[in-house]
């Protein structure tokens, strides 16, 4: 019939509109793999990154620098929004403070991080220099906890939420405080959902760069401890093409991170559907 | 006062002039982004919502979560390494243009448009469709004449989210714009967004250049409120007359 | 019964998964005359009416054999023009769903779809249809407004002029009423009592006083069954099955 060819063209696009994003995402991992793969190596891993401007080096410090300031992020972050997501969701009614802090959430969500990048370099760079050492992984890993915690507190929050209610109850009614109940009960439940929040946190700090521009220091000397500079591998990329146009270690740090980051994305997503296969088994 | 940063004005004291530039490359960076984003995203959308089969929804929402996942440095070095190039090579110039920021934007934003406007029209109720469908019209005419109406707001969210995120993009912008102060003359011109500016001057401004650095980031800052305040406003509003 | 047949069915099984929701349906329903579909909850009234427009495609692991015969040809078949058939057998729901526009753009919606574009032909479709559904009087004056505005028996009857402005052949009508008030229960019955005269309805409801008043004939059925068809006056008052007896004397449903 007429209508149903008429339909072939707009079905034939929206086809198309799909096979264009798998395309382009197929596009950028292939070209970066392709290019950055063969530059890994166990030295590159390994090694210290080669002095100004010769290549061979390797990125080892900046392996070790993401680490810290991801870590850094991490530790910060974890506590205050799996706290600030109990507190939220067992504690308070819908009180405005409770508005007030959804809000501020979803505000600092929408932030750019370029402007966390300058709070944080006023802040923890030159404000509590004393304290941080200036540019240092504390400063960038403290500046990307700002990144890091509006993600895991909404994600928190919902793993909270899917708890049925049920068996909030059924512990208070065996004469559990609520505190106990919290502990026991709600959050082992909730568990793999807060993780799953928190590790998509964690994706998200490794691939920070503008914040970690201004925060960090740059240096790429090994660090020997958590107040001295250092370079995490995103600034790495940077850094190399701008200042030595070096694309073969820009190839292999952006490979490695691109590997680093899916692997966390796919283990995300498995973990995910392992969680809400579990929860319909309930 | 400040250095000579801001050419074509002489003085930092005649305000926003001097940073006018900057600010037009900001705009113009974006809303090329958007333009381009919003159809691909939108049909990608429609496709996953009600066209795709389990297995390719299977293989493309992960592909689409990905695509976010990627960090936007590196973004920035595909675009300087193969998109830069290819726009010297066609069209001249330093190929570090408009364009190329639109084109690896653009790219940047899908994610965001994509799976908001996915849940968009997956919540539209389900009698819409069936009442549609019960009349004797096609598919796509339900499509296109009941559920996108429908997912309106949500969509039209996701477009001014995904726009939020294009002006707040640094890095990847810093890397492939040209990070010239003019206003472009066409778009395979070169340009500068605040958010590269304040990245590219920050590690050696000091005295007012850095107060003017910090102000660029208010007006930033003020750009993105206004943009999360229509996002919220577009997607609380129901479809009404 | 004397009428012409619109549709005859056809030893209709139909099973969702493992479960049999309708066994071995054979009847023929007459034109231009209103048959109700009586019956207890869940015994597949509503899975007959819906396989009659093939809305039970929208649902997965649905397997029917048998045949449905409508204007010469089996709809059952697989090369049927699904969207052709849903023209000219509508389906109103159990519970009204106006599309989130205007009330002129709802019943334009169908005409639109199927090609009329200009202005004045909407505009004579729409009267016509929202006089014919018993609703012109109401809102002729705010076709503007949005749909979701008029109360809950309007919207009802706006549904069913969206369905007459495609001038359809066969009305289907999964409860209609249900959802509704006394007063715009009744409305709507004597809407479906006018429509007869013009198009050929089937009308699922679970109140069988309802099926007393408008239906010229009523099929009963029980557990994916149809126990008995005959003429409404004979159903009720000389049932010829004890299951149908048992129903309409209100000792089960």
């Amino acid at each position: 019939m007429e209508a149903k060819r008429r339909e072939l063209v707009p079905l034939a696009l929206l086809w198309g509109a799909g096979i264009a994003t798998l395309v382009i995402l197929i596009i950028l991992l292939a070209y970066i793999l392709a290019n950055g793969l063969p530059v890994i190596s166990w030295h590159f891993l390994t090694g210290e990154p080669a002095l100004w401007g010769q290549t061979g080096g390797g990125i080892y410090s900046t392996i070790v620098a993401t680490l810290a300031v991801t870590g850094i992020s991490l530790l910060v972050a974890a506590p205050l929004s799996v706290g600030g997501a109990i507190y939220l969701n067992e504690y308070t009614k819908e009180t405005p403070l409770r508005m007030v802090i959804r809000q501020a959430a979803e505000i600092l969500a929408g932030i750019p991080s370029i402007i966390v990048g300058l709070f944080g370099f006023l802040f923890f760079v030159i404000y509590l220099a004393p304290l941080t050492g200036g540019w240092s992984m504390i400063s960038g890993g403290l500046t990307l906890a700002f990144m890091v915690l509006p993600i895991s507190l909404r994600t928190s929050e919902e793993a909270l939420k899917t708890v049925p209610t049920e068996l909030r109850e059924g512990s208070l009614g065996i004469g559990a405080t609520k505190w106990q109940s919290i502990t026991t009960v709600v959050l082992p439940t909730a568990l793999p959902g807060i993780i799953t929040g928190l590790i998509l946190g964690v994706g998200r700090a490794v691939g920070e760069t503008a914040a970690i521009l201004l925060t960090a220091g740059g240096s790429l000397n090994l660090i020997h401890s958590l107040r001295d500079p250092g370079r995490p591998m995103t600034l790495n990329i940077y850094d190399v093409l701008s200042e030595y146009r070096d694309t073969t270690t820009a190839y292999g740090t952006a490979a490695v991170l691109i590997i680093a980051i899916l692997a966390i994305t796919l283990i995300t997503d498995w973990l995910m559907n392992n969680y809400t296969k579990k929860l319909k088994g309930l | 006062m400040v250095s000579s940063v801001w050419r074509p004005t002489d003085s930092f004291a005649d305000g926003l002039w001097g940073i006018f530039p900057i600010i037009i490359g900001s705009l113009l960076v974006t809303l090329g982004a958007v333009a381009i984003g919003t159809p691909l995203g939108v049909a990608c959308a429609i496709f996953l919502a009600e066209i795709a089969p389990a297995p390719v929804r299977r293989v493309l929402v992960p592909s689409v979560n990905a695509l976010a996942g990627v960090p936007s440095v590196v973004y920035g070095f595909f675009g300087l390494l193969v998109i830069v190039p290819w726009i010297r090579g066609q069209f001249g110039g330093f190929g570090t243009s408009v364009l190329a920021s639109w084109l690896i934007l653009f790219i940047m934003i899908l994610p965001t448009i994509i799976s908001i406007s996915t849940d968009s029209i997956r919540a539209v109720p389900r009698e819409y469709k069936e009442g549609s469908l019960a009349m004797g019209a096609t598919h796509w005419q339900t499509i296109r004449s009941v559920l996108v109406p429908a997912a309106s707001s949500g969509i039209i969210a996701s477009v001014i989210l995904g726009m939020g995120r294009a002006i707040g993009e640094t890095m990847a912008v810093l890397m492939v714009a040209g990070n010239s102060i003019t206003i472009p003359n066409s778009i395979f011109a070169p340009t500068s967004t605040l958010t590269a500016q304040i990245a590219l001057e920050m590690g050696y401004a000091t005295g007012a250049h850095r107060e003017a650095l910090f102000a660029m980031g208010i007006v930033l800052f003020a750009f993105i409120m206004i943009l999360t305040g229509l996002a919220n406003l577009a997607s609380r509003r129901r479809i009404t007359y | 019964m004397n009428n012409a047949i619109e549709i005859s069915v056809k030893n209709l099984n139909l099973w969702f998964g493992k479960f049999q929701a309708l066994k071995n349906i054979s009847i023929d329903i007459q034109k231009n005359q209103v048959t109700a579909l009586i019956g207890p909850s869940g015994c597949g009234k509503s899975t007959f009416i819906k396989t009659l427009d093939r809305m039970n495609d929208l649902v997965d692991n649905v397997k029917t054999t048998g045949e449905v015969l409508y204007q010469g040809t089996n709809i059952l078949d697989s090369d049927t023009d699904v969207v052709e058939l849903r023209k000219q057998i509508g389906m109103v729901f159990q519970k009204p769903n106006p599309f989130p526009k205007s009330i002129f753009d709802n019943v334009a919606y169908g005409p639109r779809v199927h090609g009329v574009r200009k202005k004045q032909n909407l505009n004579e479709v729409v009267e016509r249809s929202l006089k014919a559904a018993a609703l012109w009087e109401e809102v002729k004056d705010r076709l503007n407004e949005s749909a979701l505005r008029l109360s809950g028996g309007q919207q009802q009857r706006l549904c069913i002029a969206r369905l007459l402005a495609v001038e359809p052949e066969v009305l289907l009508m999964d409860e209609p009423a249900s959802a509704l008030d006394p007063i715009a229960t009744s409305k709507i019955e004597d809407l479906i009592y006018e429509l007869k005269n013009d198009y050929t309805i089937i009308i699922v409801t679970h109140n069988m006083q309802q099926a007393a008043r408008v239906a010229t004939n009523t099929a009963f059925f029980y557990l994916g069954e149809l126990v008995e068809y005959a003429p409404t006056i004979d159903l009720f008052e000389r049932p010829r099955d004890k299951r149908t007896e048992d129903y309409v004397t209100g000792k089960f449903g």
